[in-house]
């Protein structure tokens, strides 16, 4: 979307010229530039020759989608499927029932309870009972569910773009089987992503016993690697380590981003918040890392660094706390951290990232060993994910593919095409292959090199297992048959068995007979179902013993001529996976504040250096590679350090996908795959306009945010309070108190808990039918969301202090919006609520414009599709879709306080404490949001009301807010200590 | 004369004249007697000794009226029809409802003074005798006329006629019902 | 004489007299009614009415258009958005509003205060007024996110057994600008009623007797008759005037009820009516600058008429200037940090530019009207009285946008920038505006016949009994 900013007005034009609006469109579709046509061409399998336009096969598409959707609604899976925790399990109309099930994340489960309304998936929560949830979630588990009902998603198998059936697929395979079996399968080649279901593992391996030749290649754009690597470096055999923060007083993260993502992230997050909320036994985490995270954002002390120096910086380390041969050095900071790691002998725990090579993480488990923290706060168990057969590497396969060797290739899920090494040129390799067969979500770039394109079941029509980080497996389950009729993994491995009829469910239970604990197997199965994990199925820890000095693995690159590159995951579209996902796409990028973009992402100084700016366009070139983006200032970056997210730029695989920001996979090649050097950066003259939900990046000197140490705290308890500007007394107003009902609704953000991972965006959008809006419409400032995530900088422009702030409405006891809306649309219940009645509203926008914390959000055109509809289907019957010209904001989740109160009635009975979870609260990893009955004391969150931590923003203001915030806590080494926090600065 | 006569007319060249004449017929003991003129003469209000004091008393009234209603108004729905907790403010915001209340004072007292005027002037009256006057258009122009009705208890065609006559008109003429 | 009797209009026109300065010497009754009737009634058209009417009804033609498209599309084709919920639609509002101020002012006001050189220009300047309302009125009707319910702001019984919130502001603009338009029109009416009545006496054709006749109701100008509407005129003026004054203090309510950093001051009414005046005044100045040249009218819009204006204009100006420095003192004096910032924010944000043109303009501009030189220059009083209203919509821009961008949380500040279909509907409106002044020239008498005959000398009665 180069021409983004001069292409508006016509773009305006154009969308008036369509009747109604698309659910989320690209100024390209828009403008019907000629690769977009093109584009559609292809995705839609249509000549190029075809006299059919644009519009025809939207239509045609709208109506496929529209039989598909409205069979899915009434269709239930024929198997018998078990509800989580309510009972009668036959569904009552009106009332949801909850169904333990996993989302897969680079292979890896973290256990979901999906909420089904009438035999349709509808929220997502988190598992309780699952190791990686705890009943926390991140962005892609709240997402996902979007992608069931995507329009996009390929709808049809297909060989050669002719739509066939299931059985001439199997057919097909039969053949192919029959052509391997000379050969014992030499040409037979299984390609699948990090794999940790057992039922899928004994599958493959079943087939390659048949076909001992066949290899079984497993690829993973954002694999866990250079972790097991690393532990092999260490212990001599490929280990995961199971870090407890929870247990840990002192925690070193080399680059590792356990707060903002991984297989296991809400439940890491949990734990560490945990250890944060009060000022005794608060933790303290060091971060070094080359590009800002959320756990950087979150440390208490960071150091950007550049890859190399991270790993100087770990040998230093090492070597300061007794590991490692080279001798101790380094400067302050090194010997501050180590003083305090072994300070905390037992009770500390260094954790390295995936994007770290295998000598850091040796060098972090040898940190762990010589500091006793093996075994106390961190274990080592065998890898959840390590699947293929011993030695076939990916690079190997594609050598197998170019050199003709391989005569069948069956891609199952994934999408190599796009996200391989690119100087293994995959694509073409590819064009050697004699049958390719892809199963996939979406007709994406690999599925348009395959033969056949099986379009594959999303995990919630599907019939699984797959194992969590620890190894604690979940048995997936369907909420809904298949609606288009999509396969899955199992069933697509299960085609080369000898049993290819098979179905998914009875692949997976067949699978697990007699592997389930106790003695009755139906009832172990229901209970597996009904918890959402296998019990015990978790690994044992192992024993270790870290090598006395780990041999030097493959290093970090030094830093060479020129720039050092950074390859990084998206943080909201991931790999690619969730590229085609309109709420990821629209949900701002932690700390860039970035929606429907990825960026070069420069630090303010050396973008000073090079002379470019935010919005620049540049050519990044890596040798003879190249690629353009846009820069993006970002303070907190390690200098001469450019990151680019891989995941966008999507050639295929959906209109939303299609065209969002740039590609930068052709930049990752097998020796530059996290990190290279000798990066050429060469400004264009072209500038591209970015979407960001936040300019300004400064507090003014103004308080929103409070933080304070935890010693400061100890001292003075009234830090917080002080903080402020003077806050009014109790007579900041001339008017009596209205009386309140039974119930007084209030909400307590901690501050110190928040990490700022979004959870609770996704979640509020997916609860409450916020729509998707566009690029176009968040450069104008017209996000929807109804709980955004502010974020400052304090301090230092190159190594600044990050606060987060998720900020939703306040519901104020005074609330200035209500008293100037001609027309009583926004008005007070008697419970506290700040009510928004979207029928009442004419939309004057005077509401928004008195509000004085911009939590107002407003409906400028037809945001929500009422077209569509399939996506009617993901939409919440309880929240009214709110339609032109109205304002809305948070309601509290509303609909939730009420079915909360209809139980209560029914049992003659007050709400309980802790009864009414409201949708952003049920998602926070974090706990770090508490909502309850504020007139009652013994509520939780009158508790935390309480606390010296607890202040309003703006409260100034005579609002008296009903949210409150409670101050975040830092916990600062004292040796470390620099004085008083450098002035305020503004960002780029 | 076919049509039964309204009353005598005089015609006047300047101000000053009919004035003069005005207060001269009332002297005179003429009761039904009215001027015309193209624009408000002061002294001429005096001369015919016109005292009408009813109109301020209309407008007052209607402003009360309008006042009342708009408290009202604001009152009944807010406290009584349906009550709203509106941030946090008492359902009988004075304050508040001071700005309407005003407004509606000065829009009845407006219209209570325009509607007032004219049913008091018996206006519209698209017909009226005196139209008949020859000339009598030139009454918005330039001329002024005095007019002296036949009803009047002291009004003889002849004696009257020869009495505006020694007023020094330009012209008498009888005007036709 | 009795004191009670509301002095008429004859004893302005004994103070205007002999050689009254308002207007040129040598008219008689007959010379003046026939000159300022023949101008409604007289067949032929200046040629300069045809091109103005002609670009206010193309100007028109592109408001409906742009409102079609809005109605179609929905509000978010303006460049409003958060944290900028308010834009020109606003800013437009405010600015015809103020402009609407002059007329009533002139017609009520001057009359109580008896400033005989009022009687030429105010009934154009009504006219303005009614106008500008109209044109007012348009923007608060379309800003609505769904406009089709607009009338849910009007309190009528209904079957949802809703009402407006009194304690709103937008309903007491909802109830002061259609009191104000109401009462303006009725008090333009009746000051045409007499004229109406020359009108229908000297028409020749039979439809402008039948439209005159209408409309004059048969006022015949009987001296009763004359007392009450004299009577009428003082008690409406009297009315209209506290009106007036409440009507751009109910406008500033919008804001000062508000609690945006630049919009919570008290300072507001009082500056917000000064500011209405100024711009009223620098809009009648800009319409009867080129009028009295088209129709020849210097004899009765002459240049004392415009050193009045000027005045009034100078004097305004210095209160709205005072209005500036009282809202930067408070600010700084208040010690309270968003309002120090939003006045940092003027002076150095984004926006910068923008206030220290408005400064030029309401500030700098009109100090030329000190000299007499420049207010008897027909020409440099145009640019002046030009300049004026462009700082005047400057003014509001200021308030509405500027403060909205950056309030409280700096990280929901945003910018704004009109688009496109801002300025055509901005630009429209003052086509429609034109259109109507232009129609209204044409049919109606533009300048008080009656009480101009009040000012010509032969109008005096002398006291004296012989």
């Amino acid at each position: 979307m180069s021409d983004g900013r001069i292409s508006i007005a016509e773009a305006r034009s154009r969308l008036a010229a369509l009747r109604g609006r698309e659910y989320w469109r690209s100024l390209e579709e828009l403008l019907e530039t000629e690769d977009f046509r093109e584009h559609l061409h292809r995705e839609f399998r249509v000549p190029i020759d075809s006299g059919m336009d644009r519009r025809e096969l939207l239509t045609l598409m709208g109506a496929s989608i529209a039989l598909a959707g409205l069979t899915g609604c009434v269709r239930q899976p024929t198997e018998k499927v078990f509800p989580y925790v309510k009972a009668p399990e036959e569904i009552v109309p009106g009332d949801t029932l909850q169904y333990a099930t996993a989302h897969i994340h680079g292979g890896y489960a973290r256990g979901i309870l999906a909420e089904s309304y009438e035999g349709r998936p509808i929220k997502i929560e988190g598992n309780a009972l699952h190791p990686a949830s705890l009943g926390g979630t991140d962005v892609f588990m709240q997402a996902f569910i979007l992608n069931l009902y995507d329009p996009d998603r390929s709808q049809a198998m297909t060989e050669r773009g002719e739509i066939r059936p299931w059985s001439s697929f199997l057919a097909a395979a039969r053949l192919a089987l029959e052509k391997e079996r000379p050969g014992r399968g030499a040409g037979l080649r299984f390609l699948t992503g990090a794999v940790t279901s057992p039922t899928l593992k004994s599958q493959l391996s079943a087939v390659l016993a048949a076909f001992p030749d066949a290899k079984w290649v497993s690829w993973e754009p954002v694999g866990r690697e250079n972790v097991l690597e690393g532990a092999r470096l260490a212990f001599g055999e490929r280990l995961e380590p199971q870090p407890a923060f929870e247990k840990a007083d002192v925690i070193l993260s080399l680059e590792s981003d356990f707060l903002g993502s991984g297989p296991a992230m809400p439940r890491t997050v949990r734990d560490f918040a945990s250890r944060r909320r009060e000022p005794d036994g608060i933790n303290r985490l060091y971060v070094v890392e080359s590009t800002p995270t959320l756990t950087g954002a979150r440390a208490d002390h960071r150091r950007p660094m550049t890859p190399a120096q991270i790993e100087e910086f770990a040998r230093a380390v090492a070597a300061a706390v007794g590991a490692g041969t080279a001798s101790a050095g380094g400067d302050a900071f090194v010997s501050a951290v180590a003083e305090d790691l072994k300070a905390h002998r037992g009770t500390s725990v260094v954790v390295a990232g995936e994007s770290q090579p295998p000598s850091v993480h040796a060098l972090a488990h040898a940190i762990n060993g010589s500091l006793g923290n093996t075994g106390k706060t961190v274990t080592h168990t065998e890898p959840a994910a390590d699947g293929g057969s011993p030695g076939a590497t990916f690079a190997a396969l594609v050598e197998d593919m170019r050199a003709g060797r391989v005569s069948t290739l069956v891609i199952v899920g994934g999408n190599p095409v796009f996200d391989a090494p690119a100087d293994l040129a995959f694509a073409e390799a590819m064009s050697k292959v004699g049958l390719r067969i892809h199963l996939g979500l979406y007709e994406d770039e690999t599925s348009r090199l395959c033969h056949w394109h099986i379009n594959a079941a999303h995990p919630l029509e599907s019939w699984s297992d797959a194992r969590a980080l620890d190894g604690t497996v979940t048995i997936l389950q369907p909420l809904i048959a298949p609606l288009f009729a999509g396969k899955t993994a199992h069933e697509l491995v299960g085609a080369f068995s000898d049993q290819p009829e098979k179905s998914g469910h009875d692949i997976v239970k067949e699978y697990w007979k007699g592997k389930l604990p106790g003695g009755d197997f139906e009832a172990a199965w229901r209970k597996a179902l009904h918890d959402g994990v296998v019990e015990g199925s978790a690994f044992p820890a192992k024993s270790v013993s870290a090598r006395p000095a780990p041999p030097p693995g493959t290093r970090n690159p030094e830093p060479g001529t020129g720039l050092t590159l950074l390859l990084r995951p998206d943080p909201t579209v991931w790999d690619g996976t969730y590229a085609n996902n309109g709420w990821l796409q629209e949900l701002a990028k932690p700390l860039t504040k970035l929606t429907w973009e990825s960026a070069a992402l420069i630090a303010p100084a050396t973008a000073q250096k090079l002379g470019v700016t935010t919005e620049d366009i540049v050519e990044l070139s890596l040798g003879n590679r190249k690629i353009t983006a846009p820069v993006w200032v970002l303070p907190g970056q390690a200098p001469d350090c450019v990151t680019v997210h891989f995941g966008n730029g999507r050639t295929l695989g959906g209109r939303v996908a299609y065209g969002k920001g740039y590609d930068a996979y052709p930049l990752r090649t097998s020796d530059a795959f996290w990190a290279a050097s000798g990066l050429q950066i060469r400004k264009t003259l072209r500038r591209e306009a970015l979407a960001t939900t936040q300019h300004h990046w400064s507090m003014e000197g103004r308080d929103p945010v409070r933080a304070v140490s935890a010693a400061a705290y100890r001292e003075d308890p009234e830090v917080v309070a002080k903080m402020g500007e003077e806050a009014l007394g109790p007579h900041d107003s001339l008017y009596p108190r209205m009386p309140t009902g039974s119930y007084a609704w209030g909400m307590s953000i901690d501050l110190s808990s928040c990490v700022g991972c979004n959870a609770c965006v996704i979640a509020c959008q997916s609860e409450n039918n916020v729509p998707v809006v566009g690029k176009d419409q968040v450069a104008r400032g017209r996000a929807m969301q109804w709980i955004r995530i502010d974020r400052y900088y304090h301090g230092d422009l190159e190594d600044p202090e990050t606060l987060h702030q998720p900020v939703t409405c306040m519901h104020c006891e005074n609330a200035p919006c209500e008293v100037v809306c001609p027309v009583n649309a926004t008005v007070h219940s008697a419970e506290g609520l700040n009510q928004m009645v979207y029928n009442r509203c004419v939309g004057t926008r005077y509401c928004s414009n008195n509000c004085p914390y911009k939590v107002r959000r407003f409906n400028f055109f037809l945001y929500s599709d009422f077209k569509t509809e399939i996506l009617k289907m993901v939409r919440n019957p309880e929240v009214t879709v709110r339609s032109r010209g109205v304002m809305e904001k948070c309601s509290y989740c509303v609909q939730r306080i009420n079915r909360a109160r209809y139980v209560a009635e029914r049992e003659n009975r007050p709400i309980k404490d802790g009864e009414i979870v409201t949708a952003c609260q049920q998602a926070c990893p974090a706990q770090a949001i508490t909502f309850g009955n504020i007139d009652d004391p013994q509520s939780v969150v009158s508790k935390l009301r309480a606390e010296k931590r607890t202040y309003g923003v703006l409260t100034e203001l005579g609002t008296r807010p009903r949210t409150t915030y409670l101050a975040s806590l830092s916990n600062k080494n004292a040796a470390l200590a620099a004085g008083a926090p450098a002035e305020e600065k503004k960002g780029a | 004369m076919t049509a039964p006569l309204y009353g005598l007319m005089a015609e006047f060249e300047n101000p000053q004249d009919l004035v003069e004449a005005a207060r001269r017929t009332r002297e005179a003991g003429y009761t039904k007697i009215d001027a015309y003129s193209p624009y408000p003469i002061e002294a001429l209000t005096e001369a015919l000794d016109i005292h009408d004091r009813k109109l301020p008393a209309v407008v007052l009234g209607g402003g009360l009226l309008g006042g009342l209603c708009g408290y009202a108004l604001c009152y009944w729905t807010s406290v009584m029809a349906y009550p709203l907790n509106v941030g946090g403010k008492p359902y009988h915001s004075a304050p508040a409802f001071i700005v309407p209340t005003f407004e509606t004072t000065i829009l009845f007292a407006a219209f209570a003074a325009v509607l007032g005027m004219l049913a008091l002037n018996g206006l519209p009256m698209p017909y009226h005798p005196v139209f008949n006057a020859p000339r009598f258009a030139l009454a918005s122009r330039d001329r002024f006329f005095l007019c002296i009705e036949a009803k009047d208890p002291k009004f003889d065609h002849d004696e009257t006629w020869a009495f505006l006559t020694k007023l020094g008109p330009r012209v008498v003429m009888d005007v036709e019902e | 004489m009795n004191d009670e009797t509301p002095a008429p209009l004859a004893e302005t026109a004994r103070a205007a007299r002999p050689g009254s300065p308002f207007l040129a010497p040598g008219y008689t009754f007959t010379t003046l009614t026939d000159k300022l009737a023949s101008i409604a009634l007289s067949r032929r058209t200046p040629k300069a009415w045809f091109f103005g009417a002609a670009v206010g009804f193309a100007l028109t033609m592109m408001l409906l258009f742009a409102v079609t498209w809005l109605l179609f599309r929905g509000i978010g084709i303006w460049g409003v958005n958060q944290p900028v919920g308010w834009g020109f639609e606003i800013v437009n509002f405010v600015w015809w509003i103020g402009i609407g101020h002059a007329g009533t002012l002139i017609s009520a006001i001057l009359l109580l205060l008896r400033q005989p050189w009022r009687n030429s220009i105010n009934r154009f300047a009504e006219a303005m007024t009614i106008f500008a309302v109209a044109c007012a009125g348009l923007y608060p009707a379309l800003h609505t996110g769904r406009p089709w319910l607009d009338y849910w702001l009007i309190p009528y019984p209904n079957t949802m057994g809703m009402w407006p919130n009194f304690r709103s502001p937008l309903i007491w603009d909802v109830f002061a600008v259609s009191t104000y338009a109401t009462v303006s029109a009725l008090f333009w009416y009746v000051g045409m009623i007499p004229d109406l009545a020359t009108l229908r006496d000297r028409a020749k054709k039979l439809w402008a007797k039948i439209l005159y006749g209408g409309l004059a109701m048969g006022w015949r100008g009987s001296a009763r008759h004359w007392h009450r509407y004299e009577t009428a005129s003082l008690l409406l003026a009297g009315l209209a005037t506290p009106l007036v004054l409440s009507v751009h203090t109910v406008v500033s309510f919008d804001f000062a009820a508000g609690i945006v950093p630049g919009w919570h001051a008290t300072i507001f009414p009082p500056y917000f009516v000064a500011g209405a005046i100024y711009a009223g005044f620098a809009m009648v100045l800009t319409l009867a600058i080129p009028l009295r040249k088209i129709y020849g009218l210097q004899d009765f819009i002459t240049l004392k008429h415009m050193d009045n204006m000027a005045k009034i204009l100078l004097a305004t100006g210095l209160i709205v200037g005072y209005g500036y420095v009282v809202e930067a003192f408070m600010a700084f004096y208040s010690g309270n940090t968003y309002e120090r910032f939003m006045i940092w924010n003027r002076l150095h944000g984004p926006y910068k530019h923008m206030y220290w043109a408005l400064l030029f303009c309401n500030l700098v501009g009109p100090q030329a009207l000190w000299f007499r030189k420049v207010r008897r220059n027909v020409p440099a009083l145009f640019v002046v009285a030009m300049i004026v209203s462009v700082g005047m919509w400057l003014e509001r821009y200021i308030i509405v946008v500027v403060s909205l961008s950056r309030d409280f949380l700096p990280s929901s500040w945003g910018l704004y920038s009109g688009t496109i279909f801002d300025w055509m509907t901005y630009i429209g409106s003052i086509g429609l505006f034109i259109a109507l002044l232009f129609l209204f020239i044409r049919i109606l008498p533009m300048i008080s016949i009656f009480e101009m005959r009040a000012l010509l000398p032969e109008a005096k009665v002398s006291e004296e009994e012989p």
